[in-house]
């Protein structure tokens, strides 16, 4: 194909750069400037898709973005194809692979072709009616069919390839739209020498102007009003010019989200970003965003061929295309015939068929027929002929009492259709601004502003260039606050129109299908029948029907729907409303949305200073919170209950080493930072002299655990305070509420330190030899360093704090450096303690030693729903304490009652059965269900030190059923456990002392 | 005696991260070199200066002072940073100075890493993840602040004049900030 409807010249494509692409496997040739839905019309293609729910044949309708038809799948290479891409807002690129949609076999022949004929049964509600019965054929035939019916397109199956950006910025006048109106008005915004941005979701900016064949602005063409224009703006420091920049999103204060398609019209993107979000914080937003023309509803009004008027014009113009060699066009309105004379002049037989009274033309009738236009006035369309391609008009005489005189068919190729325009106030809407309707207008117009914003020009209901002109650059001047005001001499506009739902026929409205909205299929007659059934909201009107609620949100079909709606109720148009736009006002990409947020950037991944050592070694990793923690260190040949079986013994016979810097940490420091310490955590505080630690037990105000950890005083004034891995940010939040809301007097300060100091762990009977060769200046012998005591002094000639603490219940020592000594310190511990064995072990063999011991891990023996009491720990309650937080509430009612859940320990009868987390406790498996659940296995391991598997638990009433039998839920039932104490090694607490 | 092979040194987070040689943009990012950072808490009544470190400039702002530098991040809350020699000094210098009012000093100096990027786009590279306004009236020289710079919070330093930002940002951030940074200047591009 060559091109045969392409114009001999004319039109705003660079005739000396031909393009090719593929559609359905076809070589196709454009120009650079064309879309694709241009360069497939110059080649005569109209028929490229088939309907969603019907099946039926589509063509190209449209020009822009409210294209409800021609989607296509287009490839831009590996990881570079989406589906669903409208046809008109596609830049031509050489290399394009595109194909058509919703078919099979092909687009010519599709088998799904027979649902139209099944059309009657397809009605609205056509699902809630049908899938309804008999219940059990949904799991195996309703829902596997609407799955397979649903969606449109094939979704992509490997990643994308492209890169996405994100910009965030701020300026003082947003304007959205590079037409004329604003155009107009950025140039005012931007004399002012405050920051402008200008968005436009074309390629080119100029909108309208970009299609104008006889309108002049001040007595120049308007094309050379918009190159000049731009040429100012470009030139001017404080104006961002973005075209190919779809403002998508309205939201609050006045944050306006956009995508900038960078990359998509050049085949090599070089590394550049395939788009970029905008983030746009602006002072005031001048929303100059154009109307929508509204398609005429007659029966077979779908078929390939059949365009808006407006769009047909723009393809002669503005891309020297030719839609049709015979085109009729249908309208009710008076902007259809500046669109049949520029058809006309560009050499095809036109005709116009007007559906208003000669005495309602205005001078738009005169100019056509002296351009040798026949104009049929007072006709109205009965229906098309042809099946994959209009072949024919058929229109009839309507006389003024509704009267249908007799059918004549108009042969033509092409059909271009107006029933009038549309305001886009979908940003306006989006802003939350309150729509009013004008009656003369038949709109909905932007009424009352939420937020600063002006819509101004066509999205306000101008039509009229001049007008355009002059409010524009009003408008973007005050914006600016500026009160400049500038006069546009502008050709006039041909405007103008009569509202009509849907045409006059003398077919049985039952039997007729005249399509609504052509994205989801929907006709006149679902919406009626949507009424008949009692829909009277158009927002319950529109989720039955669908109309409106495909990718296009039904920019072409909204007006129309509302107007059939409130005639079949026989109410004035804005009683039945307008349905509310959202975001996105046309289909965004999910990269764009996401932008850098993947693979490493996805998530911040907090590493230790010690993880690339544990990598070296062959750890695994368990995520916790942001955290990347060894989790176990497999030998060759280990798995990992094997690995943690020989860490556990490790530690216990030897010496361990463990990576411990994920704790939270938090310094205290004030005057007063006892006495907060005091209110914060249930421990008495006051005493601690400086140089020992505590273990701290922190309360929610509902008296339930939320966290604990060791606490050292450093000095007088100042505490290291410890928290768990996961609740560091919580409690460092927790504890600044309580300081600037309740407690502003106390001089004392937070910060974080978790990420100041490395923590190592070295736990085992070897502990204190391995690190003795390293340390200076303090004394780590038991008498002079006793547990639960810290010293500063140095290790590896890096300072420390030096904990001597334990969560292994093994003499133990946690070793705090400046983290980035954590690595070397590690090192040289490492290489001290070969000669001991010392075995680096990860966070589940810290799990397993820590219960040998039955010690708690918050989240885990706790769920928020726990008191120190019931897990043992009501003994670390000062008594004394006049108040603290959570004191008040464990005195309460239902904290203080018997039968709350105990921490207990569980042996199960068979010793190599671990039981599972999360496991059920009642006291007799045959009572009747549901039975009683006493409780739940918290933790559960099997232990190498103790030489079974073991398990902690919170039982009602654990501690008054030690010794007895219980029944635990497995896979496979029921197993009888004894209640044992939780402490399962060394009770007696011996060797942390050694 | 210690022995010398014993002797800790410091290791860098980002020592082993990939760097490109250059980056698109025009615009460079680095791992500046460490110093002795700490975050200063003093309640209303601050003197003007604390042992070099200046205390009563506007909130998020910063003042040099020879090698010595002061931001203030809120009414009550500085980050004063130096040679990383003088840690100990600068510690006993401003302990000293404040003796008398309630205060608290807490080395931070290894929980924060300091990157920098400059160049002519370096503030439209920033907003890639930062959503404040960072021009140069906004955001003159001599500002400071918390802010996010995508998912992780940092202190954004701009000392002077030139288009050169301080980002200071926890150590277990810096990865995935620097890895942030040096991708906004990836995304900088436009179509050739």
């Amino acid at each position: 194909m060559a091109q045969h409807f392409r114009l001999p010249s004319g039109g705003r494509i660079d005739r000396s750069k031909p393009v090719s692409f593929t559609f359905n496997g076809s070589k196709i040739e454009g120009y650079q400037g064309d879309t694709l839905a241009s360069a497939l019309l110059a080649n005569g293609v109209h028929f490229v898709g088939r309907s969603f729910k019907y099946h039926r044949p589509r063509g190209i309708m449209s020009h822009g973005s409210d294209e409800p038809s021609a989607l296509l799948s287009v490839s831009r290479g590996p990881g570079r194809t989406d589906p669903n891409n409208r046809a008109s807002v596609v830049e031509l690129r050489e290399g394009l692979v595109t194909k058509s949609q919703n078919h099979w076999p092909s687009l010519n022949f599709d088998v799904g072709a027979v649902n139209d004929l099944f059309s009657p049964v397809f009605v609205a509600g056509f699902y809630y009616k049908t899938f309804m019965w008999p219940r059990s054929f949904w799991d195996k035939v309703y829902e596997p069919f609407i799955r397979a019916a649903a969606g449109l397109g094939v979704a992509p199956d490997v990643p994308d390839a492209d890169r996405y950006a994100n910009r965030h910025a701020h300026c003082d006048v947003l304007v959205v739209g590079m037409g004329p109106t604003g155009l107009a008005a950025a140039l005012a915004a931007s004399e002012t020498g405050k920051r402008v941005i200008v968005a436009d979701e074309q390629a080119e900016p100029g909108g309208s102007l970009l299609h104008a064949s006889e309108e002049t602005i001040d007595g120049k063409p308007a094309a050379e009003w918009v190159k000049e224009t731009l040429a100012v703006l470009d030139a001017r420091e404080n104006v961002i010019l973005l075209p190919r920049t779809t403002v998508f999103g309205y939201y609050n204060h006045n944050h306006v989200a956009m995508t900038e398609r960078v990359t998509d019209h050049v085949v090599d993107p070089k590394g550049a970003p395939r788009e970029r979000l905008w983030q746009v914080r602006a002072g005031h937003v001048v929303i100059a965003a154009g109307s929508l023309e509204r398609p005429l509803v007659f029966a077979d009004n779908d078929r390939p061929g059949v365009l808006l008027a407006e769009s047909v014009r723009v393809f002669v113009n503005r891309y020297g295309v030719l839609p049709g060699r015979k085109i009729v066009f249908a309208t009710s309105g008076a902007s259809a015939y500046q669109a049949a004379v520029d058809a006309k002049r560009a050499g095809a037989h036109v005709t116009i068929s007007d559906l208003r009274l000669e005495a309602d033309c205005g001078p738009e009738l005169a100019k056509a027929r002296a351009a040798g236009v026949e104009v049929l006035t007072a006709h109205t369309v009965i229906g098309t002929v042809g099946a994959k391609r209009v072949k024919g008009l058929i229109v009839a005489p309507v006389t003024g009492a509704g009267a249908i005189g007799p059918r004549r068919t108009l042969d033509c190729d092409c059909v271009g259709i107006s029933g009038g325009w549309t305001p886009t106030v979908h940003l306006f809407s989006q802003s939350r601004g309150k729509l009013a309707y004008d009656e003369a207008l038949d709109a909905f117009l932007p009424g009352t502003s939420a937020q600063a914003e002006t819509t101004v020009g066509a999205s306000h209901g101008d039509y009229d260039l001049a007008r355009c002109l002059t409010a524009g650059y009003a408008a973007g001047a005050k914006a600016a606050g500026s009160a400049a005001t500038a006069r546009f001499e502008a050709t006039p506009t041909l405007k103008g129109f009569q509202p009509v739902r849907v045409m006059p026929t003398d077919a049985n409205p039952a039997k007729v299908r005249a399509f609504i909205d052509f994205q989801n299929d929907v006709t006149a007659k679902d919406i009626k029948l949507a009424v008949r059934e009692g829909f009277q909201s158009i927002e319950h009107v529109k989720r039955y029907t669908t109309t409106g609620m495909a990718t296009d949100q039904g920019k072409m079909s909204n007006m129309n729907a509302l107007g059939i709606v409130a005639g079949q109720l026989d109410r004035p148009l804005p009683s039945v409303g307008t349905t509310t736009f959202r975001p996105p006002y046309t289909p965004t990409t999910f990269g764009a949305l996401v932008g850098p947020a993947r693979d490493a950037l996805f998530d911040p991944i907090r590493t230790t200073p010690i993880h690339d050592w544990a990598v070296e070694h062959g750890a695994k990793f368990e995520p916790v919170s942001l955290w990347r923690r060894a989790w176990y260190f497999p030998k060759a040949g280990e798995d990992m209950h094997a690995a943690v079986a020989r860490e556990c013994k490790a530690v216990r016979d030897g010496v361990g080493v463990f990576d411990a810097s994920t704790l939270g940490k938090i310094e205290v420091v004030g005057p007063d930072a006892a006495e907060f310490m005091n209110r914060m955590y249930v421990n008495p505080w006051l005493k601690l002299e400086p140089g020992k630690c505590r273990y701290g037990l922190m309360l929610k105000e509902d008296g339930y655990i939320m966290d604990d950890g060791v606490v050292a005083r450093v000095a007088q004034d100042r505490f290291h305070v410890t928290t768990t891995t996961g609740g560091a940010a919580r409690v460092l939040n927790h504890m600044e509420d309580y300081l600037q809301t309740e407690w502003p007097d106390l001089n004392v300060f937070l910060t974080s330190i978790t990420e100041e100091w490395a923590v190592i762990a070295v736990q085992g009977p070897k502990a204190r030899e391995t690190i003795a060769p390293l340390v200076s200046d303090i004394d780590l012998s038991p008498e002079a360093f006793p547990h639960m005591a810290m010293r500063e002094g140095r290790i590896c000639g890096a300072p420390t704090r030096l904990f001597r603490v334990s969560f292994t219940g093994e003499l133990g020592f946690e070793i705090n450096v400046p983290a980035d000594y954590g690595r070397a310190v590690w090192e040289a511990i490492y290489e001290s303690g070969r000669k001991f064995g010392i075995t680096p072990y990860g966070t589940e063999t810290m799990h397993v030693l820590r219960a040998e011991k039955g010690y708690i891990i918050v989240g885990q023996e706790t769920d928020g729903t726990v008191t120190p009491d019931d897990v043992g720990l009501a003994g670390m309650i000062a008594k004394a304490k006049a108040d603290f937080v959570g004191k008040r509430s464990l005195a309460r009612q239902d904290l203080v009652a018997s039968g709350r859940k105990q921490l207990v320990g569980l042996f199960a009868d068979d010793p190599s059965l671990v039981l599972e987390e999360g496991a059920q406790v009642v006291a007799d498996p045959n009572q009747p269900i549901p039975m009683k659940m006493l409780g739940h296995v918290t933790s559960s391991y099997d232990s190498p030190n103790v030489g079974r598997s073991i398990a902690l638990a919170v039982v009602a009433d654990g501690r008054a059923l030690m010794g007895t039998s219980l029944f635990v839920t497995t896979p496979g039932g029921f197993t009888r456990v004894s209640v044992v104490d939780p402490v399962f090694f060394d009770a007696k607490g011996e060797r942390i002392n050694a | 005696m210690l022995d010398d092979s014993l002797y800790a040194r410091r290791v860098s987070p980002l020592d082993g991260a990939a760097k490109p040689a250059s980056l698109p943009g025009g615009v460079t990012v680095r791992q500046l070199k460490p110093e002795a950072r700490f975050s200063l808490r003093v309640k209303a009544g601050a003197p003007a200066d604390a042992a070099g470190f200046a205390l009563d400039q506007k909130i998020n702002s910063i003042v040099v002072r020879g090698g010595r530098w002061s931001a203030r991040l809120g009414p009550d809350e500085w980050l004063i940073g130096g040679p990383e020699a003088d840690a100990q000094l600068i510690a006993e210098e401003v302990e000293a100075t404040l003796r008398d009012r309630p205060h608290s000093l807490v080395s931070v100096s290894h929980r924060n890493v300091s990157l920098e990027i400059s160049g002519a786009n370096a503030a439209i590279a920033l907003n890639a993840g930062c959503p404040l306004d960072l021009s140069d009236a906004a955001f003159p020289a001599g500002s400071a602040t918390r802010t996010l710079l995508g998912k992780c919070e940092i202190v954004l330093i701009r000392a002077g004049a030139e288009p050169s930002y301080r980002v200071e940002v926890w150590r277990s951030f810096s990865t995935y900030a620097h890895g942030f940074l040096v991708e906004a200047a990836f995304g900088l591009q436009n179509a050739a």
